[in-house]
This record gives structure tokens, sequence and C-alpha cells, in this order.
């Protein structure tokens, strides 16, 4: 490897060919500001247009100030970082983008968390010497994602996770000059178009540009109403990172003080997603099952692979791109839709009560989820078996609405039956965990053996696709994941064009699953925050008596209880869906 | 932005997959696809920056990126006498703005748009090459030199008798 000789303000250093100045200064303890700069590490995800000009440095010998961000260091090079020159010019360049952007800080949505406003403020901006006019969009609010564009400060960073990770390609920088902002094609509504609200543009925006339709007020309405049952269900991500809104360390599991602030909320029965997701497994499973059986007995017709449909950004991914292949997914329901689906029917009849009584809430570290929440497929006489679905951060600002000491609280238990769940459950909420949690449960009933061991190292990790083979008794079972909407693209045109060969393919639409989702307390660039939450999950996992889907006692009640068996036609009406063709649900007005 | 819906017939879808192939269905050719589609159509309603899309393996918004972009791309319809008032500098100081101000006070239209007629569309330029006539218009392939404000209405209602 080259090594590249240089100093960077009067320290000397070393660094291999090919470095940017950005990173070659952290290594000597020089943190150049940045903006539009986005890079995360372990996920090889990285946006440096170079357009924000906060990060420039003054090299010596070079006319211009250099943005640090994507100028590489060549030998013998002489940096300052914070000379007089380059302090003025980085002012000059805030304040040029401030001169544009509102500044109703107080009421943002993204007050605290804003990284123009952090910046701002390290920059020492006290005063906007630059008044001129400010450009004005229309806001643009669909069933998940709000686009408050006046707020953009075209950092593409969006635009980078919509097209390059993604590749849904609803954003891209439009028009010019002054005029030029993000926006979907022909500047219509997100909701116009094939949008599938991971999320994503939400998780790295950083400003108030992109946020979360916001329904926190929705709920403290449902629980002050003493005509209604409140029952609220929790996602397997939000325990591993709904700590750090209330400065935990990246990585604590909070289950135990997350149930115990859903009930001091006031919700009347705190129930876990994972209980559904343990649901799903016996659904997604049983189908997973059939098909194979049928496949081995040399049906021609049966689809495989199977695809896992747990994901509601994926679910909107593949009816819009690929809805020739919609018959290929799993007809399971998501969890979340599971568990609205059960509590209003299965535990609305326990309570007596009926279903316009009760008001489902979700707390998801997912933006689809509203989405998914509101289709009319999930609705009963207009009634939807999830009511409202509140991300992670909102259930964060939730809890300091209403004066709750998050870190002094006691741990909690959740409710029964629908709060007993197993660390298949759990591990949901992270790439692979998915298809992990069915391995575990198909794996004893195909066999009729028990598991040795029931973690599945092949299936874990963060590499975009993976593939497995797992042994099911001398029977290869050839298993496809993909986080990240980009690489489920990849794989599933292998699949479409005969080049992959998989009995079962798991797909999240956020990189990392859902630990990594649109929702969750913002990572702001640092990805060892998603391994941090990653590893709390399979902590979690590990932490639990039943590891099974199958096993969880209250699982299996259920099922002795109402709906039969799995995939029964109880089942099939409560718990499974169909799909549909979204290709050309996109108009142009 | 305009709301025009129309309804590309499959000859048309043919020529735009023409032209696209003639550019090896390339997206680094996008520009180049899209001058030829609007010499195609006059313009390039929404409809055909989706087919060129398709074709190209890019995103609608990608496309439309680009022709908002550049303003010799157009998503209104041109008009049948499109009006083009140059601003290149000799025009400029020789008083074109205040051409361009006549010729939008009388069409009642703002530049890059076209009257409710779609008799005349109305666009700036940089530099015929004809500074010696400056200030100079054009109508069509028509060049017009040394125009004045008084005589914006003189020229238009040479067409308007047509």
């Amino acid at each position: 490897m080259e090594m590249i000789n240089l100093t960077i303000d009067n320290k000397k250093i070393q660094v291999e060919k090919g470095t940017s100045l950005l990173d070659a200064a952290k290594t000597v303890g020089i943190n150049i500001p940045t903006l539009c700069y986005l890079h995360l590490h372990d996920l090889d995800i990285t946006n440096k247009p170079a357009g924000c000009r906060i990060c420039v440095v003054e090299v010596k010998g070079r006319r211009n100030l250099a943005p640090a961000c994507v100028t590489e260091c060549t030998e013998g090079m002489e940096v300052n970082t914070h000379n007089i020159r380059v302090l003025n010019a980085r002012k000059t360049v805030m304040e040029l983008i401030l001169s544009d952007h509102p500044t109703d800080c107080l009421v943002c949505a993204k007050s605290g968390n804003c990284e123009l406003q952090s910046l701002a403020h390290e920059l020492g901006i006290r005063k906007l010497h630059y008044q001129g006019e400010q450009s004005h969009y229309r806001e643009d609010t669909s069933p998940a994602i709000i686009r408050d564009v006046d707020k953009c400060i075209m950092c593409r960073r969006c635009e980078m996770m919509c097209n390059d990770v993604q590749t849904v390609g609803v954003l891209s920088a439009v028009n010019r000059g002054f005029m030029s902002v993000v926006a979907p094609a022909f500047e219509m509504n997100l909701d116009h178009s094939v949008c599938t609200y991971c999320g994503q543009c939400v998780a790295v925006c950083p400003t108030g540009a992109l946020t979360e339709v916001d329904h926190t007020n929705s709920v403290i309405r449902a629980l002050a109403d003493p005509s209604k049952t409140v029952i609220v269900q929790t996602a397997p991500a939000v325990r591993a990172a709904l700590g750090e809104e209330f400065g935990m360390e990246p990585g604590t599991l909070v289950t135990g003080k997350l149930v115990a602030a859903l009930r001091r909320l006031g919700f009347d029965y705190v129930f876990d997603t994972d209980f559904a997701a343990d649901l799903t497994i016996m659904e997604e499973g049983t189908e997973l099952l059939d098909r194979l059986n049928r496949h081995l007995s040399g049906d021609k017709d049966v689809k495989l692979p199977i695809l896992t449909s747990c994901c509601p950004g994926w679910v909107n991914f593949f009816e819009h791109q690929f809805p020739e292949m919609r018959d290929i997914p799993s007809t399971a329901r998501s969890p979340q839709q599971m568990f609205g689906s059960i509590a209003k029917t299965y535990f609305a009849d326990k309570l007596g009560i009926k279903r316009e009584n009760m008001v489902v809430v979700s707390i998801m570290p997912c933006l689809a989820k509203k989405y998914e929440c509101a289709r009319d497929e999930f609705k009963v006489d207009g009634n939807p078996d999830v009511d409202f679905a509140v991300s992670t951060r909102e259930l964060a600002n939730l809890i300091k609405q209403s004066n709750i000491d998050f870190n002094s609280l006691d741990d909690d238990d959740f409710d029964r039956p629908l709060g007993e769940s197993t660390g298949a459950g759990v591990i949901f909420g992270v790439t692979g965990g998915v298809i992990e949690a069915a391995t575990r449960t198909a794996y004893e009933v195909f066999t009729g053996k028990k598991l040795e061991k029931v973690e599945f190292q092949q299936l874990r990790g963060m590499e975009w696709v993976r593939s497995a083979t797992v042994d099911f008794d001398g029977l290869p079972i050839k298993i496809g994941i993909a986080h990240g909407l980009g690489n489920a693209r990849k794989l599933l045109e292998d699949v479409r064009d005969g080049k992959a060969d998989f009995h079962a393919i798991e797909i999240m639409a956020c990189p990392g699953g859902c630990i990594g989702g649109g929702g969750q307390p913002l990572h702001h660039g640092d990805s060892s925050i998603l391994k941090a939450r990653t590893a709390a999950i399979y902590r979690e996992d590990e932490s639990k008596v039943i590891r099974k889907s199958h096993e969880n006692p209250f699982i299996i009640q259920l099922y002795e209880e109402f709906l039969g068996k799995p995939c029964s036609h109880k089942s099939h009406q409560l718990l499974h869906t169909h799909y549909f063709d979204k290709s050309k649900a996109v108009e142009i007005e | 932005m305009a709301s025009i819906n129309i309804k590309l017939n499959d000859q048309k879808i043919a020529q735009l997959q023409a032209i696209c192939k003639e550019f090896n269905n390339d997206k680094g050719e996008l520009i180049n696809v899209l001058h030829k589609a609007q010499h195609l159509f006059g313009y390039l309603p929404a409809e055909v920056q989706e087919v060129i899309a398709k074709e190209l393996n890019t995103s609608v918004a990608h496309v439309y990126g680009v022709v908002s972009f550049y303003s010799f791309f157009t998503m209104t319809p041109k008009g049948e006498y499109p009006i083009s008032i140059c601003m290149g500098t000799a025009c400029y100081v020789r008083g074109a703005e205040k051409v361009l101000d006549e010729f939008k006070r009388i069409l009642k239209v703002k530049v890059g748009e076209t009257t409710g007629d779609g008799k005349f569309s109305l666009s700036c330029l940089r530099c015929v090459g004809a500074c010696g006539l400056a200030p100079v218009v054009m109508v069509g392939e028509k060049v017009y030199g040394r125009v004045a404000p008084d005589g914006v209405k003189d020229i238009l209602d040479e067409y308007l008798k047509q």
C-alpha cells in the first residue's frame, strides 16, 4: 500500500493513498465539520456531492479552498483547517445556506435533532447578514412522510438513498439555480409516485425537510377517551433503540422500561408485536413447508422461492416495480397487521367489546407501517385493524410530553396473552432474523427432530446480499437474504431471470433490517449504532427461555381456541392478504 | 407543472423507442435522447419522459430532473409561431428586454409559455449571430432585426392575418 505524507494543522501524518483530507484529519483528532457528507462505514453508503462547501480547508499552493470530503491527500500537502480565511469562508457558506432556510427552529419537528441547527451553533453563527428572497414550495403530505421542502438544503442525501441504495428512484434534484429542489418526477406528491415509504430519506435528512407524519396527538386523544380500550404493540427493533432518545448508549436494551413507560402512558394493555411475529412464523413457515413439500413431490406449478412479506416497504416495492412476480411472496400479513387482526377479533371477543371501541396503536421502527395500517384491505367496514402506527421517535416524544423519567423506570412485563413471545419473534428486527426464526420452526416441523442449536450464524451478518444452505436432515435448503431495496432488486431480478436457485428469500427494505428503519432514532451517519442495535436484538433472543415460535404457549393456545391450525380457513381470512399491481397506479396530473 | 394529458399512440412510442435504441439505450445519452425526442414531439410531455426513463432504465424523476434543468427542454407545447427574443449581450444593451416586455404585455404570457389559442409561444435565446442587427427577434425561422418595442405589434399582426 502506497503511503502519503502530509501536514494538517502543523501535524505531520502518514495515510494510505486515496484517503480524503476529511478522513486523514480524523486520524489526528481533527474533526472538520461537514453537512451534506454522509458515510455509513459498515454499509458502504456514501454521499459526498461536495455541494455544501462547509468542509472547505486551505491547501498551500492551491488558489481556492478545497472541500475536504472529496479532496484526496497528496504527497507533501500542507493543509490548514481553521485559519481565518477558512473560518470566514465556512461561516459565510453557512450564513448563505441559512439565508434561504426558515428560522422557525422553535417549532420545527427536527429541533434539537437537526444537523443544520447544531452546525450553526458549532460555527458560532449569531447573526444572519444575508437577507433576501426565500424559496417557497408547497408542503407535501403522504400517508407516512411529510416533505417540507422549504427546509431542504440540497445536501442530496435523500436522493442518494432513494436512488443508489434503495433504487426506488422517486427523488431527484429538479429545476435549476435558486429554484432547484429535490422532488419526485413532475414535482408531484409522494403519494402519486412509486415511493415505498421506507423512510430512508427521512433517516438521513439533516434538517426538517423530511419528517414522519406525526400521530402522537391522535394517540393522546384515544387514551383520553373513556369509551375506548386502547392497546399497544411494540415492534422488536424499538426496544433496541428507544434508549438512545434518552441518552443511553446505542445497543442498550430497554424492553422492561419500554413496557413500564407504555403502561404509565395509560394503555389498557401493553402487548408485543413479537407475539405476532411468532404467529407470522406459524403461517409463513407452514406456507413455506407446503410449497416445499409440493415442490418435492413434483408439482411444477408451485412457486419457489417463497419471499417474506413482513416488510411493508418491500411489499410496496414489488407491487410497484415487480407486479408480475406478486404471486411469489408469502401471503402472510406482517406481524403488525396480524396483531391488529387478532386483537380486534380474538382479544376483543375475550374482553367482550366491539372492535369500534378498541384502538390498536403500534410502536414501530418504520414509516411504511403508517401506510400499511391505512391500506383498505386491512380494514373491516372502514375500521382499521391497526389504528395508529407511531415511530420510535414519536414514542420518545410522547414519553417526554407525559413527564415520564424514562431512565429511572423499573422494568415491567408485557401483558398476556398477546405479550408473550419467543427469541424467534425478537430477531425479526434484524436482517436475516425472519428467515432464521422461520428456519428454527420449519426445521423441527419438517424433520420431526429437535434442533441442537437454534442459532444459525450463516444467516447473520451485515453483507447486503447473503446466501446460505441449511441442512434439513439431508435436504439442503437454500436461503437468500437481502437488505436494502437495491439489493432486493438484484436478488429479485436473478429470480425472475432464473439465475437464482433458492427455496426461501428474506427481504428487508432498510439497511440492517428494522433496527435501521426510517422511524428509529437518527443515526446521523454513525453505522456503529446500527451494529450495536443488532447485537442487542441477538442478546434479547439469547435471554429468552423459549426461542422457537411454535413453542410459544400462547400461540399454541390461540390456535387451539380460535384459529384451528396454521393456514386454516380462518387464518387465511384474518392473517393473510393479497397483493396488487401498482405499476400503473401512478397517475400524471 | 403544466397539466397536459396526452395519450401516446403505439406509433409514437415505437418512434421514441427507436430513438433510445439509436443511443444503445444508454442512460449516459439521456440529453441526446431528449433532444431528438423534443424534435419529434415539439416538447417533452410527462408520458414521453416516462417512456424514455423506462427505455434507458433510469427513474422518471431523474429524466424530469434533466428536463427541468435545461431551459432548452420544455414540457409545454410550442405555439404555431414560436417567438424567440435574443438576450445576447449586443441585443440586450440595445433594448431587447423592452422588446420582450412588449411581447409579454401584448400576448399576456411569460417566457416559456404559449398563448391560450396556441398561436404564439415566447422564449429567450442567446445570440443568433446577427449582432449587427441587434436587437434581434426570431419568429419560427424568420429573423427580424433592429426591433423596437413599437414594432412588436406589427410583427404579431403579420401572423395574426395568416
